[in-house]
């Protein structure tokens, strides 16, 4: 048993023996380290403005992960190194990407430019296949707001100095700090405090252990929720539990008709593996949120937190996804559309956690499609979600599964258009008419500054008439205006 | 970007007109250039929260903070009657209490504010209050507000001839109304401001653009003189007009708090609390009707213009009075009759944001335009380009003559290097074989008056020090919010010295150095400052000049500085070494310099006369790809060529171009703000407001400065750069438009900005006829 959080600063070691468990990354660095180079935006993880990089040992690799520090519990930091935008330059030498972002002019205000410089640094280490280009860049940057510069430079910058294999005093250093990383990774449980603590345990044993001694903890996967419930809610959590540290919590899972996801595989880890399902799904993980999210959120707490307006939860629903749940040694699996009872409950009991989701993969005549819409394309929250699974017989639809998030207060399928699907030939829009009306009963939607209840049930009736044209076999170029699947299709191969 | 051509019959030029990096830049990218939360706090500093009215409109029943006092952490709890001197911290017509006390007027006004030992404790302690309203019903839609003549200031009009006359006598007409939603600024910093007490005196370090109205509001706020208060800022985080008058509350309010305590005191706003607190773009209703001819040429026009100026006036005269200035954008009106009503409603109180009510009038008379072409069935291009100003035509309704208009070659040009009629057909073609998605092309011009419309604030002051190694410490009134000022007036600096950039210091604006000053705004910094700072090196220069030409015993004409050297016939020596020489023969090396813009005048109460110095024009091409089944939309091309005059400084001027058309573009697209019926702001966080980020930038973006001198004399005969671009974005809008138009030509259509994809999708159904009616929510909230 640890006592002590310990991460690396500057190559040495930093240990918080008993800090509130809510504080945050940010507020470690600008309150108590006071380094103030790294920016608070928005206090949610929106704009950016505080992103640094945690480098990690990754099955003994050392990776580059760009985080929001605001809603970033300092203890999630465990076991990492912290390095923020002071730490990049040697000296008077900048860093290649501060470098090219002075070179481009990428710079007006300044306020957003250290969260931008992490990200880039953070793409300046990831791997790559391919060269890199001018929309590969505007994803890693969806979770970076600039209001001055129109982005322009900011993108050149990056083409400047991410297009080569990394060569910086980092790479240099790898070495020393995968001894120093790899000392801190000690497989011992850690909790910090006693009334109050942040525990990290490191066992699904322990977990369990853990989670039924103190049912009222809260479990914290990528805090990416649950940080606003700090930043902005300002409420007291006395007791966490960040899974971060679990071992096998995070395993992926291959099975021949389906994949299975540990609670908590990261929204960026099990993007490649839903693409491998079907490029909308890869479409869908690229509009989730941005990197800095999708590298700490977890699929688990996607799920487990509830939101109707989530994003994975009704794609997986429509692929029939079911989900395992484990309390003490007990463990039970369910539908994952069962878990959802009602706004803000879900079929979890005290001491309970999600384990994993298993998602099946698509059978010979089953076809996906997968639609979010959202004020912005990137980085936001869907108003609507429709995900359509369609298995047909020749053009004949033998049988429907659709869920659509932001249509009701869980995700939710539409039981009667999914029965008046069944026959219907794809080809015939005529034949569509029935499952259309019958779709528009299905669903009861509110308003809010996100649309209008109108507008959401209009656009219920538009996905599923987009899907049907485009299983009926019209080209997705002729269909929508980002996330072509031929598009996507040709870059992947 | 194209390379600026030699410039003929210009001295050679080595500073200015190169494309430097912005002053900061490494700064930046390192992490240590310094914002106000930045500033090394002093021992003790107590930081700040405010809290809000929890009702937007009445009385204020009961206010008990009981529980905030007693709350862990709490030194002090404010409210209005700790207040010395004046509660207002308004700029204009003292209607903005600092704490609001007796009735509230919008949801979130701010009643009391906490002074606690650190900002977690501060913003707990707030939460503890139990506040009553007892509640009115709030106006919150200008419809509600306009039914109820509720009213910050009276109406006003501009009339030019008898548009009556000329409407009723008119060959075609057309009418109709638009829609214009009001835009957050959200600038990545947020309100901040560190008071430090002295002695019988305040300094205060806020992220503002007017440092000077900070100082006068404190001291009458704390019953002190003016010139015991003295306000600093180095740079902002962004402002784009949000820091022009509302950063005043929350400085006054560290103020004074730092007066009653005895310790320095911070407060920065959370995000939420900033974007519900703080003004924003006043939303517009634009009600129009005019008459044209045959060939689309306008002979009458009447713009009924309604806009939510929320609880206070602020500086909704002037952004109204600019709003009437720019319903003519780039044409000529032979008969016109324009109003404006600056309605009162229980919201935030609105104010300026780059633009400052300009991009509203340009949006309603670039609907009119679009709405004529539909009518004649003629391409919106001609219909713009017939009604250009032109030779005898060429007087605005405010009866100022447009004689530096560029803009007939400026659009020729841009319409050849667009490719903007084999593009147009290209789209027919598309069109016409694509069911879902369609595409629209648009080009749209901008014409923007420079010049405050408030004569007395176009001067500025400049302080320039020569030190004895030579180094040159630069100072004057402007503020530096990321727009380059700082380094466009220090490149104007050097130049004149004849030196290097890197040897102009520069330094914090703070009223304590160059008094008196006018906000950073109306996109008037480089113009103001730069010729006030040049003015101040030149009163040194002369100087140097004079004492090298007594002391070689040469003509003053034979001496030059340039290369970090002067030159006195054919021989140099060293800058340093002659100022050093200047020192010991008791030659003053400081100097201040001022500026006042020459030939403007107006006539407020007839609304006539020349407001402007000059007009700065731009247009842009933009194409879009909408899908008419969901409303999604996405800008795919987007062609800029702008005009800055001769630039001082190419880079910083493409930065403020296509900064400005994505911020644009995000008020007409993406950024939508909405309040429920009780007047509540719904998306008060970028979770909820979606301004663009890097993938909503068009793939294809080709940004051009045209070429040409400013006609009037300003510094370099470069152009004001700041504000204009944004309205370039009104291309994009009016491409939305023209791709919906297709659907069913020679209808209008019902666009409303901002045109998100529920706003396109309205439009598509209203215009091919299966329309429904709004919802609830977007009637009551929408407007």
């Amino acid at each position: 048993m640890r006592r002590e959080i310990a991460f690396l600063r500057h190559g040495k070691p930093v240990r918080l023996d008993n800090p509130s468990p809510t504080l945050t990354l940010l507020d470690y660095l600008r309150l108590i380290e006071r380094a103030t180079g790294t920016k608070e935006g928005c206090a949610e993880g929106d704009c950016g403005a505080c992103t640094v990089v945690l480098r990690r040992l990754v099955g003994g690799r050392p990776v580059y992960q760009p985080v929001n520090a605001c809603i970033l519990l300092a203890g999630q930091a465990d076991g990492a190194e912290v390095i923020t935008v002071e730490d990049l330059a040697d000296g008077t030498d900048l860093h290649p990407v501060q470098r090219a972002l002075v070179e481009r002019h990428g710079s007006q205000c300044g306020f957003c430019t250290p969260g931008f410089i992490m990200t880039l640094f953070a793409l300046y280490h990831a791997p790559r296949a391919g060269p890199l280009n001018r929309s590969a860049v505007n994803d890693w940057l969806a979770g970076n707001l600039c209001r001055c510069t129109g982005y322009r430079p900011i993108v050149d910058a990056a083409l400047d100095a991410c297009a080569g294999a990394a060569a910086d005093r980092f790479t240099a250093n790898e070495a020393a700090v995968r001894l120093a990383l790899a000392a801190h990774d000690d497989g011992q449980d850690l909790i910090t405090g006693e009334e109050a603590f942040f525990a990290a345990p490191a066992s699904i044993a322990s977990l369990a252990g853990l989670y039924l001694a103190h049912p009222d903890a809260v479990l914290v996967g990528g805090a990416t929720d649950v940080g606003l419930w700090i930043t902005k809610q300002l409420r007291s959590l006395p007791k966490i539990i960040w899974l971060g540290r679990v071992r096998g919590l995070d395993a992926i899972e291959e099975e021949p008709d389906a994949i299975v996801f540990g609670a908590t595989v990261t929204h960026q880890a099990a993007r490649p593996h839903l693409a491998r399902i079907d490029p909308d799904l890869g479409e869908l993980m690229r509009r989730f949120a941005g990197v800095q999210i999708r590298e700490v959120g977890t699929i688990g707490g996607n799920i487990a937190n509830g939101s109707p307006i989530g994003d994975t939860p009704p794609a997986l629903i429509a692929l029939g996804a079911t989900l395992a749940l484990q309390r003490g040694q007990g463990t039970r699996s369910l539908p994952l559309e069962d878990f959802f009872l009602a706004y803000g409950k879900q079929d979890r009991g005290a001491g309970e956690f999600v384990r994993s989701v298993r998602v099946p993969k698509l059978g010979a005549n089953e076809h996906l499609r997968c639609y979010k819409i959202s004020k912005r394309f990137d980085q936001d929250i869907s108003a609507v979600l429709g995900a359509f699974k369609l298995t047909l017989d020749g053009a004949r639809v033998a049988s429907a599964r659709i869920a659509f998030g932001g249509m009701a207060a869980t995700p939710k399928r539409p039981r009667a258009a999914e029965t008046a699907l069944r026959g219907v030939d794809v080809r015939d829009p005529a034949s569509w008419r029935p499952a259309l009306a019958a779709l528009a009963e299905d669903f009861t939607p509110i308003s809010d500054m996100r649309a209008s209840a109108d507008y959401r049930r209009d656009i219920a009736q538009a996905l599923l008439t987009k899907a049907l044209t485009e299983i009926g076999g019209t080209p997705t170029r002729l269909t929508r205006v980002v996330g072509r699947r031929e598009d996507i299709n040709a870059a992947a191969s | 970007m194209r390379p600026l051509p030699d410039i003929a019959g210009e001295a050679p030029l080595r500073v200015v007109r190169v494309a430097t990096a912005h002053d900061s830049a490494i700064g930046h990218v390192r992490g240590s250039a310094v914002y106000v939360d930045d500033i090394r706090e002093p021992a003790g500093t107590l930081h700040l929260a405010a809290g809000g009215a929890p009702g937007a409109r009445g009385r204020v029943k009961t206010m008990d903070l009981a529980g905030v006092r007693g709350a862990p952490g709490v030194v002090a709890v404010l409210t209005a009657t700790d207040i010395p001197g004046k509660n207002d911290v308004s700029p204009v017509a003292g209607d903005d209490p600092m704490f609001a006390a007796g009735a509230v007027e919008f949801h979130g006004q701010v009643l009391f504010a906490v002074a606690a030992e650190t900002r977690d404790a501060a913003r707990r302690a707030v939460r503890l209050a139990r506040i009553e309203i007892e509640p009115e019903p709030p106006l919150v839609t200008i419809e509600a507000a306009r039914a109820a003549s509720s009213r910050v200031l009276p109406d006003r009009a501009f009339v030019a001839g008898d548009a009556a006359a000329a409407l009723a006598a008119s060959e075609r007409q057309v009418s109709g109304t638009l829609r214009i939603g009001g835009q957050e600024h959200f600038y990545l910093e947020g309100q901040v401001a560190l008071a430090v007490p002295g002695e019988n005196e305040m300094l205060v370090h806020s992220s503002t653009q007017h440092p000077s109205e900070l100082q006068h509001l404190i001291a009458h706020m704390l019953a002190l003189p003016n010139a015991a208060v003295t306000v600093e800022v180095r740079r902002m985080g962004g402002a784009f007009g949000g820091k022009e008058t509302q950063a005043a509350q929350w400085a006054a309010i560290a103020a004074l708090a730092a007066h009653v305590t005895g310790r320095p005191c911070k407060i920065r706003l959370d995000r939420d609390d900033d974007m519900i607190m703080t003004g924003k773009r006043h939303d517009f209703r634009a009600d129009y009707r005019a008459g044209f001819d045959r060939d689309g040429r306008i002979t009458a026009v009447d713009i009924d213009m309604a806009s939510r100026c929320g609880y206070s006036v602020d500086l909704s005269g002037a952004i109204n009075d600019r709003a009437l200035l720019h319903a003519d954008n780039a044409y000529f009106l032979p008969a016109a009759n324009i109003l404006t009503r600056r309605l009162k409603t229980h919201t935030v109180s609105n104010t300026a944001f780059r633009g400052f009510g300009g991009p509203q009038g340009m949006m309603a008379i670039e609907r009119v335009i679009d709405a004529i072409a539909w009518s004649l069935g003629l391409d919106p291009l001609d219909v713009r380009k017939r009604n250009l100003y032109g030779e005898g035509r060429d007087e605005t309704p405010y009866g100022m003559r447009v004689t530096d208009n560029i803009l007939p070659e400026l659009i020729e040009e841009l319409e050849a290097s667009s490719d903007y009629r084999a593009r147009r057909a290209a789209i027919a073609a598309f069109n016409a074989q694509s069911a879902t998605l369609k595409r629209g092309l648009a080009l749209t011009p901008a014409k923007f008056g420079i010049s405050f419309n408030t004569l007395h604030l176009n001067q500025a002051g400049a302080l320039v020090h020569v030190y004895q190694d030579g180094s040159i410490h630069l100072n004057h009134g402007g503020t530096e919010m990321g727009q380059g000022l700082f380094v466009k007036v220090a490149q104007v600096v050097a130049e004149e010295f004849g030196v290097d950039f890197d040897h102009v210091k520069i330094t914090a604006t703070n009223t304590g150095k160059v008094p008196n000053t006018s906000a950073t705004a109306a996109s008037s910094g480089s113009d103001l400052n730069g010729m006030a700072a040049q003015a101040a090196a030149g009163a040194i220069k002369a100087r140097l000049v004079s004492f090298a030409a007594e002391k070689f015993g040469v003509a003053p004409e034979r001496i030059s500085l340039r290369e970090n050297q002067v030159f006195v016939n054919n021989e140099a020596i060293p800058f340093a070494d002659l100022v050093r020489q200047a020192y010991l023969a008791r030659i003053s090396l400081s100097s201040t310099g001022f500026y006042r813009t020459p030939k403007i005048h107006w006539d407020a109460a007839k609304g006539k006369g020349r407001p402007f110095f000059y007009f700065s024009y731009g247009a842009a091409c933009s194409e879009v790809l909408v899908d008419i089944t969901t409303g999604e939309m996405k800008v795919e091309r987007v062609d800029i060529l702008h005009d800055v005059g001769r630039s001082l400084n190419p880079a910083i001027d493409i930065g403020q171009i296509e900064g400005g058309f994505v911020q644009g573009m995000g008020w007409l697209t993406t950024e939508e703000l909405v309040f429920d019926a009780d007047g509540r702001l719904l998306t008060h966080a970028p979770s909820t407001y979606k301004i663009p980020c890097a993938s909503d930038v068009p793939a294809d973006f080709r940004v051009a400065l045209f070429d040409g001198a400013n006609r009037e004399d300003t510094i370099y005969r470069s152009k004001a750069v700041g504000e204009p671009p944004l309205m370039l974005a009104i291309s994009v809008f009016a491409a939305i438009a023209d791709a919906i138009h297709g659907l069913n030509p020679g209808v209008p259509v019902p666009l409303d900005a901002p045109a998100t994809a529920e706003s396109i999708l309205h439009a598509v159904r209203q215009i091919v006829g299966w329309a429904k009616p709004r919802s609830a929510r977007a009637h009551a909230e929408h407007v």
